[in-house]
């Protein structure tokens, strides 16, 4: 009665069998994973296809967008002055800060008298909204809801106000994927603002933790001291505030130390990033909405 | 009558799509590490139900939506799919006539040996992430899958 290796009441899938299928599917993965590691035939694909997610991502997002949509609408209006208020008074302390941070860098300028060999300062920002979305929960990425429809590139810096998050990696039409320097691969170049001291700060794997690997035992770092960009490898503009060292381990037996920083943006809190051009010798300034030419 | 015969495709897209959903919320980091591959059970659900309407290729096709929603590399967890739904329709009769507690088992079975495709993928392709923490949703995958078949099985059969 039965018959070989089928029994009569099982349904033999559509078509070929499913070893069959299993190895054309098994070959077309490793065909994929091999294209997108090894040559950028597939950022195109990558491309529409992150595209294509952005609906369902933000479909996702609608609930706590929503939330804070209702948050903000039902604000009082105490609270909104109170707020107001707030924002004026700091406004005048950035306004007069600004003031002294171009004459210093009239005079920063002048007293280099290179006007080639000055850093690049941020030129021009973005504002961009975080899509409330968990893309990899074992790696440090958060989605923008920016994309190459707003000019963004792949590796462009992005921060907040208070410091560096991470750089850009996906880019897809509307969307952009961003991987924070707090990603276990993520690395960035950085300079001890007391000593100048330079350094790579890498990523810890968790929110909220970065670790210098690279400094010697002897090295002149204190709890509580700033790491700024120091803008080698040119993806981030130089003398950016990026962590703040929070614990240095020295050991007898190991000839590296062991540095511990806390970064200064806050990632976890903030609902709106920056991202950031940067070139030429300006200070920055708002982008406008619509490109304009240049 | 042929409207009774017909494959669960619909139940079986849309399921997908909301467990999809599922593993791109967000969740608090406490319980972030414990939420379960939905999107797997699912997937696997079906295969081993309907190896018609699941099977080889809804696995793929949900494997290649993760990678563009998580993974460092296409076609990382479409291979994994792509293994996990051969084993669970070439054994779908041997698997379907368990009971759910030695389904659970098996679905543990299941949930590691794609933690452990993707894990090595992650590995050699340089972006790897040994913490524990990425082996956790195996247990909660195992410990939810009696509710989640009844669940599908329910709206599966009611017709």
């Amino acid at each position: 009665m039965a018959f070989g290796t089928h029994p009569p009441r099982s349904l033999p899938a559509r078509g070929a069998s499913p070893g069959f299928r299993f190895t054309l599917y098994a070959f077309l993965s490793v065909a994929l994973m091999f294209l997108d590691q090894r040559s950028g035939w597939l950022e195109r694909a990558r491309y529409i296809l992150q595209g294509a997610a952005y609906p369902i991502q933000l479909a996702v997002n609608s609930p706590s967008a929503a939330w804070h949509w209702l948050q903000d609408s039902f604000e009082t209006r105490e609270q909104l002055r109170a707020e107001n208020q707030r924002l004026r008074t700091r406004t005048r302390v950035v306004d007069l800060r600004l003031l002294q941070f171009e004459a210093l860098t009239r005079e920063n300028a002048q007293l280099r008298g290179l006007a080639a060999a000055l850093p690049p300062v941020a030129q021009r920002w973005l504002p961009a909204e975080i899509v409330n979305v968990e893309l990899n929960s074992l790696r440090q990425r958060v989605l923008v809801n920016r994309g190459s429809s707003n000019g963004v590139f792949r590796a462009q810096a992005v921060m907040d106000d208070r410091g560096l998050l991470g750089q850009t990696t996906h880019v897809g039409p509307w969307s952009t994927e961003v991987i924070l320097i707090t990603d276990p691969e993520h690395a960035v170049p950085v300079q001890i603002e007391r000593t100048g001291l330079r350094t790579i700060a890498v990523g810890a794997g968790t929110s909220g933790s970065l670790a210098l690997p690279y400094l010697p035992g002897n090295a002149d770092i204190r709890r509580g001291d700033l790491l700024i960009t120091s803008g080698l490898g040119g993806v981030f503009p130089a003398g950016y505030p990026v962590a703040r060292v929070a614990e240095v381990h020295r050991d007898a037996v190991q000839p590296l130390a062991q540095v511990r920083a806390t970064p200064l943006g806050q990632i976890d809190s903030d609902r709106e990033v920056m991202l950031i051009w940067f070139g030429e010798d300006k200070t920055a300034q708002m982008q406008p909405q619509k490109a304009k030419p240049r | 009558m042929s409207a009774r015969m017909s494959e669960p495709w619909g139940r079986a897209i849309l399921s997908s799509i909301v467990a999809l959903i599922f593993t791109a919320l967000p969740l608090p980091p406490p319980y972030d590490s414990f939420r379960p591959q939905l999107l797997v059970l699912v997937v696997f659900y079906w295969s081993i139900a309907t190896p018609r309407a699941g099977g080889l290729t809804l696995g793929f096709a949900a494997g290649l939506a993760l990678d563009i929603f998580q993974g460092p590399v296409i076609g990382q967890h479409a291979l994994a799919m792509s293994l996990i739904t051969y084993i669970a329709v070439r054994e779908h009769q041997k698997i379907r006539s368990k009971p759910y507690f030695q389904q659970s088992l098996i679905a543990l079975v299941i949930l590691f040996l794609y933690e452990f495709v993707v894990f090595s993928i992650d590995g050699w392709s340089g972006h790897p992430i040994t913490s524990p923490e990425r082996w956790l949703h195996i247990a909660t995958g195992a410990v939810i899958w009696p509710p989640l078949a009844a669940l599908l099985g329910h709206t599966h059969n009611r017709r």
